[in-house]
């Protein structure tokens, strides 16, 4: 049996939406290099709040790579409330499943997608329901725990 | 689509003249080599041929060496073994933190169990000094065991002095030649050691069979009991085929030992001279000097190990990754992390080993393939040159 299956491959071989947004209206930065993923989210959000655009860079493994991809084509044209509703559990689903070994570590999509949601909430000085009790300094703790 | 396999340390094709060597004793000669009858014999003879091949191969007397199930049956051997036949002498092993994980787990296990294990650190090139080594021996010491050479990073010990030490103090002295055998020079008689452990699958012979070569007089029990084969040192009806093979494959790899370390080891030159002058920000970890003729450990950095790993796959090209993320325990490589290399640095690591079976023309397009890759996985990357880790 082959490590991952091939909607994972198709989205890692080929991801979409890589890159940065310039000048983005949310900006999210999530995980370490020293454990092995890294994922930079940027966001751009209109005056309905909905995103509009989201760009991802990611140095991590197979999973971190497919699972960033896909998490940005399902964030695009979502709600700022329904983006911060979106679970881990979500995108691996939405990938057709991951190793179990891989589950925990490697994808980092939820919390950089609330690191760049919290960042875009900070600077226009708005506050969403999906962001109570959510502290950008708290999250390195649970990962790789 | 086209296969490119460079992963010879983790495994080798079978040889066909090795192959052929073995098919008659699955369904021809397939009588016990315990048995009295004349079925028997063939099997019986085969294996002393064999023993007489590998004994060739690493200059020992046949009488001194053991077939066993793997390399990592001859390394539970020899810890437990010699550990049992010398406790009153004291009950402390030294080992290396760099061993395969047969001795590292093994020492771990025997730790638990009232041994006393020292695990000798590396330099940065992965060896251990004689110096390192000297300070470890204590009175109560009954075993030194250091890897010939390195699985992840190719490097090659100076067990010739290591062993002068250990015998210095009069400790029996092991080596996991795992990787050394049919690479470097194992001749157990130059080396001066006192056990050595072998595999059949790294020198293209077949997977399930290894041995033990015991110096005599070396005190060590047995470790798998039972019936009286291997002069009642190792019980077991043994794998005939697997033991035919495993002769046969290092009776090539003595005939061909040679061209085999010059053709690997140029192409290997070749290759990383390519990789590290056409791609930016690699480097080549471990010796160059004292190194496996086919290993190139090469980091590529500010991008993943597994990602590279899976991309190559994805052309048909196998190797292996130091990466945390590759692994089942989602830790970096230990052999790395001992010779002090940070830990985004390991995750960046690929080991290639080119073999036999390899051509130049493999090499280039793997050349040409992986700088497609690092590129575009450079370009996915959240780290970077300017921006830093």
């Amino acid at each position: 049996m082959k490590m991952y299956n091939d909607t994972v491959m198709e989205h890692f071989m080929n991801p979409h939406n890589v890159g940065e947004i310039e000048n983005a209206d949310g900006e999210g930065i999530y995980g370490s290099p020293v454990c092995g993923d890294m994922m930079k989210m940027t966001i751009n959000v209109d005056e309905n709040d909905v995103i509009t655009d989201c760009k991802f860079k990611t140095f991590g493994c197979g999973s971190a790579i497919a699972s960033s991809s896909i998490a940005t084509d399902m964030i695009i044209g979502m709600t700022v409330e329904e983006a911060l509703k979106l679970t881990n559990e979500e995108i691996i689903e939405q990938l057709g499943g991951l190793p179990a070994i891989k589950i925990h570590c490697s994808v980092l999509a939820d919390t950089a997608i609330k690191m760049a949601i919290y960042d875009y909430a900070q600077k226009n000085g708005k506050t969403y329901k999906g962001l109570e009790g959510f502290d950008p300094n708290q999250t390195e703790d649970d990962h790789h725990a | 689509m086209k296969q490119i396999y460079l992963d010879y340390s983790a495994t080798t094709p079978v040889k066909p003249e090795v192959l052929d060597a073995m098919l008659p004793y699955f369904t021809e000669f397939y009588g016990n080599p315990s048995s009295l009858y004349d079925l028997s014999y063939p099997s019986k003879d085969a294996i002393a041929e064999a023993r007489g091949q590998v004994a060739g191969l690493i200059n020992c007397d046949p009488s001194e060496l053991f077939f066993t199930s793997c390399g990592s049956e001859s390394d539970n051997w020899v810890l437990f073994g010699v550990a049992d036949a010398q406790r009153k002498k004291g009950g402390h092993i030294i080992t290396t933190s760099i061993e395969h994980h047969a001795i590292l787990h093994t020492g771990d296990f025997q730790r638990k169990h009232g041994l006393d294990v020292t695990y000798l650190p590396v330099d940065e090139e992965g060896f251990i000094t004689p110096e390192v080594l000297e300070a470890a021996i204590r009175p109560d010491t009954v075993l030194i065991s250091v890897m010939y050479v390195n699985n992840e990073v190719g490097t090659v010990q100076n067990i010739k002095k290591l062993a002068e030490i250990a015998h210095a103090h009069g400790i029996t002295f092991h080596t996991d030649a795992v990787q050394a055998l049919g690479n470097v020079n194992c001749d157990v008689k130059e080396l001066g050691v006192d056990l050595m452990s072998m595999s059949a699958h790294k020198i293209y012979g077949p997977k399930g069979v290894g041995a033990l070569y015991i110096k005599k007089g070396t005190r060590i029990s047995n470790y798998l009991h039972g019936g009286a084969q291997e002069s009642k040192h190792r019980a077991g009806t043994e794998n005939v085929p697997g033991i035919v093979g495993f002769g046969k494959a290092a009776a090539l790899a003595n005939e061909h030992f040679a061209e085999h370390v010059q053709h690997s080891s140029s192409l290997r030159d070749y290759f990383v001279e390519r990789v590290l002058t056409e791609i930016p920000h690699t480097y080549l970890n471990g010796s160059r000097e004292h190194r496996h003729p086919g290993n190139a450990n090469i980091t590529f950095e500010y991008i993943e190990g597994e990602s590279i790993l899976l991309m190559l796959n994805h052309y048909g090209i196998s190797v292996s990754t130091g990466s945390a993320c590759s692994s089942a325990s989602l830790t970096p490589s230990h052999v790395l992390s001992a010779m002090g290399i940070p830990a985004e640095i390991i995750h960046g690591t690929i080991r290639f080993t080119v073999g036999d079976m390899t051509t130049k023309e493999d090499l280039d397009y793997t050349v040409d393939r992986l700088k497609e890759i690092v590129a575009k996985l450079r370009e996915i990357s959240a780290v970077s040159e300017e921006k830093g880790w």
